[in-house]
Parts: C-alpha cells; sequence; structure tokens
C-alpha cells in the first residue's frame, strides 16, 4: 500500500466518519460544523485525485460559503428548534439507504473496469480553465445566468416579506 | 496511487445514501437541506474519480457545474426556509397546515 493509498483511505475514513455524525445530530449547528469537517475531507481528497482547482472551490465555497450560510440561517431563528427530532418513520429511511448501497455495491462488483488501478495525474488549474472556456462556454454563461435568477428569487422572496406577514395576519383573523 | 475505480465509487455510493438516509428521515427543513448537499458532495466524488479513470476533464468541468447549482439550490431553499418560518413560526413540514380546511 503506497502512501497514496493510505491517504486516500485515511481521507475517506475522516469524511464518513464525520458525515456519519453529522447526519445524526439533533441541533442543526453541531451537524453543520461536522459536515464542514466532512467538506474539507473531500476538498483534500479532490486534491489527491488530480483536481486542484475545483479543490480550492470546495474549500471557499462548500466548506466556506455555503455552510455558513446554513449557520448564519440556524442564528436567524429565535429558539433554537431543538425539539425537532427524527421522523417517526426514520427505519425506512435507512432501509431505502441500505437498498440504495447494495445497489450500488452489487453494481461495483459487477463492473468489471472496478478494479482497475488508478494513475495519478492532476489537471493544472490553468489547463482545466482553457479546457473549460474552450468547449464549455456556454454552459458557464448558462451557470451565470443561473446564479442570476438565485440572486433575483431570493430578493424577491425576502421583499415579499411584509406582505406575507399582514396576509398571515388577515388569515388569522377570518375565522 | 494505487487505489482501485471501485474503492472511490463505493465511497461516493455510502456518502449519497448517508445523505438520502438525513433527507428522509429528519423533520428539520435545514438538516433536509444539509442532505441534499451531502448527496452532491457524493455525486462530485463520483465525478472526480471517473475522471481520473478515463483521464478526461469533462468529469472535473461537471463538478464545477453542481458546485454551481449547489449554491443556487441551497441560497434559494434557505431563503424558502427562512420565509416559511416567518409565516408559521416552525420548520417542520408537518406544521405546514395553512391551507386545511
Amino acid at each position: 500500500m503506497s502512501l497514496y493509498a493510505a491517504i486516500f483511505y485515511f481521507l475517506a475514513m475522516v469524511i464518513l466518519m464525520a458525515t456519519g455524525l453529522g447526519i445524526t445530530r439533533r441541533q442543526p449547528i453541531h451537524a453543520v460544523l461536522y459536515l464542514i469537517v466532512a467538506f474539507l475531507g473531500t476538498a483534500a481528497l479532490f486534491f489527491l485525485l488530480g483536481a486542484p482547482l475545483l479543490a480550492a472551490f470546495v474549500a471557499i465555497l462548500y466548506a466556506g460559503a455555503i455552510m455558513v450560510l446554513v449557520l448564519f440561517v440556524i442564528m436567524l431563528f429565535q429558539r433554537s428548534p431543538r425539539d425537532l427530532g427524527l421522523m417517526p418513520q426514520w427505519g425506512h429511511a435507512v432501509l431505502l439507504g441500505a437498498i440504495f448501497l447494495a445497489v450500488v455495491v452489487a453494481m461495483v462488483l459487477k463492473d468489471p473496469g472496478s478494479g482497475i488501478i488508478l494513475k495519478g495525474a492532476a489537471a493544472t488549474p490553468k489547463d482545466f480553465g482553457r479546457f473549460l472556456f474552450d468547449r464549455y462556454w456556454l454552459a458557464v454563461e448558462i451557470v451565470s445566468i443561473l446564479l442570476l435568477v438565485a440572486l433575483v428569487t431570493i430578493l424577491q422572496v425576502a421583499k415579499r416579506r411584509g406582505t406575507a406577514a399582514d396576509e398571515g395576519q388577515e388569515m388569522g383573523e377570518q375565522p | 496511487m494505487i487505489v482501485p475505480f471501485g474503492h472511490v465509487f463505493l465511497l461516493a455510493g455510502l456518502l449519497f445514501s448517508l445523505g438520502l438516509i438525513c433527507l428522509v428521515a429528519h423533520r428539520n427543513l435545514i438538516m433536509t437541506l444539509v442532505g441534499v448537499e451531502v448527496m452532491m458532495n457524493g455525486a462530485a466524488i463520483a465525478f472526480v474519480g471517473a475522471a481520473l479513470r478515463w483521464q478526461l476533464m469533462e468529469g472535473q468541468a461537471f463538478v464545477l457545474f453542481i458546485l454551481a447549482v449547489a449554491a443556487a439550490e441551497v441560497s434559494v431553499g434557505l431563503a424558502m426556509v427562512v420565509n416559511v418560518y416567518r409565516r408559521t413560526g416552525s420548520i417542520d413540514p408537518d406544521r405546514y397546515d395553512i391551507l386545511k380546511g
């Protein structure tokens, strides 16, 4: 077992443990903190698998931006909803996940290509950026429009808050 | 690098099923969104592993788009969660029964 393989299994263990601990917490803040560890492990895994630019993006976007956004939203709520636990039928959810996992394991075992040893290779950020804007510039522009649409949607949802409260009061007054 | 391709895929599948369990089992809307994030993370790992196995950069390009879609999804989702919390005072989907006659 080479050093790279040892690093891979170590990172996989860290990611799985952090995610498993995170999704079983009842407090969303604890879950988000565990998941930041999981996403940083994912960034290191991407670096190991030859995607340094994506590793930087995952560290900045997932662990940095998205999870901090979730933390801020959790802090927006006045009282922490700590009484919210699991659904009463959570066993069904575990069964669903186990079935999905069994399908994945069967697929990996059946696929003759799954035993192929991965060779180390890295796409430098320069090559990756040139490739992206050479061949997928239209998709990049579409993604930018998607982000703009998300921004407009958020502004609209946040702006309508006052009228929504009025609506709620009106609805509350009506029997 | 001597990791078999199947092990990367097994890791991705495990993460995806963990996210699926989180998405279905929790009754907190924020934990539901977090479950979707974990599932997208698993999918991204599968894409990067496939990009390394076939030595093509398309997989990495897809991960970039997954990141953008995840950012848009979680920001819109959280804005809606905050909005619905201000309307009803709860983030439990079972309590959203305004439409009930």
